[in-house]
């Protein structure tokens, strides 16, 4: 490793060291003021009367002044259920709102130099380790060491990593008040660019788009000389930058509801709740034509695009997932279960997640027509529902989280609705497949271990056949990491592209199905 | 399920492995019994390189899961065979055990070749082609090495130098030839490899011969003697001057063996129920006028293996190999050949045209006979699709015709630069013909890679 590239590695590493301490920073303490400004008013009476133990006093960590609120807050409700008085019990989750007003920390009066020494430092740290990478190597395949390496193969810096990963998931899914430094950090950031303060979902933003350049420049020295990776690259630092994070900040900043151009039902589940769609009909004409556009992409967009190209039009050239998948996850691809057992179960899992989708969704316009006569206040459960297992727990601690345990795709290969939807479309009506060459397999295997969504790719090439699987990507680096030159992404006319019985070529004696 | 008889195959590379899998299909009632010292399951041994290098596990050189011997009934024997009585039909293992069988299909495979050279039996000296000779490997590289020399300009050679140089070891690399590897290649084709090889940092010393490996006090390699007198010190030495059929055990008894098992075209050798396939069948004469008596090549241990079980299935099928093509990797450049490219040709018979890019790590070569046609390509760091070369040289297009129709033939992925069009307009140059040269199309232009 040079010089730099070390020095890279050790910011980093201090730049999250310092990410991770942050949140302790500060002290907190509440005031009637700051209870009533950031409370709906029908609680108001009930919290004053409920925290009042709080009022006044100074608690000297978010662990201490979260104990406390939970203690009174969660006391009173308690109490509240066992008496079965449902209706005075507080839903609503004030900890965060609470936490972040009753803040007092430097990290408030300083933020840009906490951001600085945190995830600037990373940043920083891993643009120094990555940009040098590789540069007195000739252009090749760069799989050297992987599975010496203890972070990409399961050792204990892979269990760290994932450990690590799937605590903040579940810290920012649901304890984000231990974050609040962390969002007070980023909020000049938030306000630049929509003027609003931030919120974690900007803190996680924030992270993951920094987080998919400083990897993506990761893949631009790792595949140089792979233009196909470079491009597909370049497309989701610029789908998840623009797309993902500005112009939905944007929009913000020019009153207009917060939107992703480019997220497509049912990844985003919530694109037909109520609430999205009076967002949609009361915002004039953006607010139509992002409803409109919406609809276009599931009904046209998807099935045109994914027959021409595949579902690698969106999944590894345009998805967030799949852009955080294809840059952070990268190191980690060749850990995807390849047994025919897992594509047994990827299948019963992920097209149940797209009937689940698919029935929220249906129940949920269904009960929005029938002016809520229809199932009342049954699909707010069901959306929490769906919310709690597979929008937070399954697409981010899993989806994520699993990254060194899993693959980089775990989500993708076995949760995402959308995926299931570009799946069966590229199945079933797609000019795309994966072709191979002929005779010129050698079943070494690097492509099935290099595969990400699991599929076993040398089965489908010693054979001679096309590969044309629901599940796959067109991440193309099966092809890439072919040492014989076996494999190519194509888009071509329909007919053939399935080869019940392929034939090898090379052998006149015999013609036979391998 | 009845069973009809027992074939029982010794080795279980690509060739007794296909023999095995392709005999199962069909014929359903046959009991097949595999049978290999190396290893409990097949793998790939082109991928052993990999597993040294950590791109790969062990297990994922198994391109069949563990479970699929037992579901199609390929029974597994994990056993070195000492001898075999073809009278009684019995095969007789190290252990003592014995098994019968009705028909025998020998797929032994190779061993490394050594030359008599004194000191090839040193600790730290090896070949590689075995399971148990990557685990050598990893034995003999497991202490300091500060140079290692391998010997042998070949494909395992250099497979060799590159997992060496994965660990950081030093590698002098000699070749006995004036060229690498150009009793295969052409003069062109092994400078441009010789080319990368040295930007790999491997001190490649052509027209070098080993002379002698020297011990140190406690038998292992101290150092190399090389055929122009000088010692190199080393610590691994790296045996790859090809490999030979792994048949002296076979030896003295009445089964005919040259330097391999001798073979018909039907793949039976002197004796009844016999069969030989894969790299230690011989033939008694070369299968087609471009191929070689014994054929040591993944492509052709499979094509053996499919034919010999259509034999076993009953119908007698004879081995009609069709027009070679072979792959290979050098370090980072990826080399295939279709047709017949000789390292040298005579030019009374024989038009070559080659082209090579000014990086000096892409090139094309097509020969063609006297009436234009095509007889072979040799294409390095780009890749061309089989089936259009085959389809070419089973309707002996001329050349002219290939390259006019060239970008159908690339292989590479999409965005990579369109080298056919650079070949398009050299051939053009060079040799004439009436053909429009191809255009990229819109969005090649506008994202692809330039030549």
């Amino acid at each position: 490793m040079k010089l730099i590239q070390k020095l890279g590695l050790s910011l980093f590493l201090i730049g999250l060291g310092a990410f991770v301490l942050i949140p302790f920073l500060g002290s907190y303490s509440l005031n009637e003021e700051l209870i009533i400004a950031n409370t709906k008013e029908i609680h108001q009476e009930q919290l004053l009367e409920v925290l009042s133990p709080m009022l006044g006093k100074a608690y000297s960590s978010n662990f201490e002044f979260l104990g406390a609120f939970s203690e009174n807050f969660d006391g009173y409700n308690d109490q509240l259920k066992a008496e079965a008085l449902w209706d005075q019990v507080i839903w609503d989750d004030y900890s965060f709102a609470f936490a972040l007003a009753g803040l007092t920390s430097p990290v408030q009066s300083n933020p840009w130099l906490f951001f600085a020494l945190s995830i600037g430092l990373a940043a920083f740290g891993g643009l120094l380790y990555n940009l040098p990478a590789h540069r007195d190597e000739p252009e090749g395949i760069k799989n050297n060491g992987v599975f010496h390496s203890s972070l990409k193969s399961k050792g204990i810096l892979g269990m760290l990593t994932g450990s690590f990963l799937i605590i903040f998931y579940i810290v920012l899914y649901w304890f984000p008040a231990y974050l609040v430094n962390l969002v007070a950090m980023v909020s000049p950031i938030s306000e630049l660019l929509s003027g609003n303060p931030a919120s974690q979902w900007f803190l996680y933003g924030l992270i993951y788009t920094l987080a998919i350049i400083v990897m993506g420049i990761r893949m631009f020295r790792k595949y140089r000389g792979n233009k196909y990776q470079q491009l597909r690259t370049a497309s989701v630092m610029f789908f998840q930058t623009a797309f993902a994070f500005l112009i939905p900040e944007i929009l913000v900043l020019l009153n207009q509801p917060y939107f992703d151009f480019k997220n497509i039902w049912p990844l985003d589940y919530d694109f037909f709740y109520d609430y999205q769609i009076s967002t949609f009909t009361s915002s004039g004409g953006v607010g139509m034509f992002m409803l409109i556009w919406g609809i276009l992409l599931i009904i046209i967009g998807v099935p045109t695009f994914t027959y021409f190209f595949g579902k690698r039009w969106y999944c590894s050239w345009v998805c967030g997932c799949g852009g955080l998948a294809e840059t952070v996850g990268d190191p980690f691809r060749q850990l995807s279960d390849k047994s025919l057992k897992a594509w047994k179960y990827e299948r019963y899992i992920i097209h149940g997640v797209l009937v689940l989708a698919v029935v929220m969704t249906g129940v949920t316009i269904a009960n929005y027509f029938s002016g809520f006569s229809f199932l009342g206040n049954v699909t707010n459960q069901l959306h929490s529902f769906y919310g709690f297992a597979i929008g937070s727990a399954f697409a981010g601690v899993v989806g994520t989280g699993f990254y060194p345990f899993m693959g980089n795709r775990v989500w993708c290969r076995f949760g995402c609705p959308l995926a299931a939807y570009l799946g069966i479309v590229q199945r079933f009506k797609s000019r795309f497949r994966i072709t191979t060459n002929g005779g010129q397999c050698i079943s070494c295997g690097n492509c099935s271990t290099y595969c990400e969504m699991g599929i076993d790719v040398r089965a489908y090439a010693q054979k001679g056949q096309n590969i044309v699987r629901s599940s796959c990507v067109g991440c193309g680096v099966c092809s890439a990491v072919c040492p014989r030159g076996v494999l190519k992404l194509e888009n071509g006319p329909e007919e053939n592209r399935i080869h019940e019985l392929p034939i090898l070529i090379g052998n006149d004696s015999v013609k036979l199905n391998a | 399920m009845s069973v009809n008889r027992h074939v029982v195959i010794i080795g279980n590379g690509i060739s007794g492995v296909t023999c095995a899998r392709q005999l199962r299909k069909l014929d359903d009632q046959v009991q097949i019994t595999l049978v290999s010292g190396e290893s409990a399951y097949f793998f790939s041994r082109t991928a052993l390189m990999y597993v040294y290098m950590g791109h790969m596990k062990f297990e994922h050189t198994q391109p069949y899961e563990n479970w699929f011997w037992e579901k199609n009934r390929l029974a597994l024997k994990q056993a070195w065979v000492k001898s075999i009585d073809y009278g009684s039909k019995n095969i007789l293992f190290q252990s003592g055990e014995k098994l019968a069988y009705d028909q025998l299909v020998l797929a032994v495979g190779s061993t490394p070749n050594k030359f008599g050279w004194p000191g090839q039996e040193l600790k730290g000296v090896q070949g590689l082609y075995s399971k148990q000779d990557l685990e050598l490997m990893e034995e003999n590289t497991k202490s300091p090495v500060n140079r290692a020399v391998i010997v042998g300009g070949g494909l395992i050679g250099i497979e060799m130098a590159e997992m060496l140089a994965y660990r950081k070891i030093p590698v002098t690399f000699l070749v006995r030839e004036t060229g690498f590897w150009n009793n295969v290649l052409p003069q062109e084709e092994s400078e441009l490899v010789g080319r990368h090889i040295g930007s790999h940092h491997i001190d490649l010393r052509l027209e070098t011969e080993l002379k002698e490996i020297i011990s140190d006090d406690q038998g292992r390699v101290r150092a190399v003697l090389t055929s122009a007198g000088e010692e190199i010190s080393c610590q691994f030495v790296g045996l790859t001057a090809g490999v030979r059929p792994n048949v002296d055990f076979l030896k003295g008894s009445d089964l005919e063996v040259n330097r391999g098992i001798k073979v018909n075209l039907n793949f039976e050798t002197n004796l009844p129920d016999v069969y030989a396939i894969g790299d230690c069948a011989e033939f008694q004469q070369a299968p087609a006028a471009d191929r070689r008596p014994i054929e040591q090549v993944w492509y052709t241990g499979r094509m053996h293996g499919e034919t010999l079980a259509h034999s076993l299935a009953g119908k007698t099928t004879s081995y009609q190999p069709g027009h070679w093509f072979n792959s290979a990797k050098f370090l980072d450049i990826e080399y295939q050949t279709y047709g017949t490219v000789p390292p040298v040709w005579d030019a009374s018979q024989i038009d070559s045209f080659y082209w090579e890019h000014s990086s000096g790590k892409v090139s094309f070569r097509m020969l063609m006979d006297k009436s234009g046609r095509l007889v072979g390509v040799n294409n390095f760091g780009f890749r061309l699709r089989h089936e259009f070369f085959d389809q070419a040289l089973r309707e002996k297009w001329s050349g002219t015709k290939v390259i006019s129709k060239l970008s159908q033939a690339n292989f590479d992925p999409e965005f990579f630069a369109p080298y056919h069009l650079e070949i398009q307009k050299d051939f053009k140059r060079q040799f004439g013909g009436d053909f429009t040269i191809s255009k990229p199309s819109f969005l090649q232009k506008l994202f692809g890679a330039k030549v």
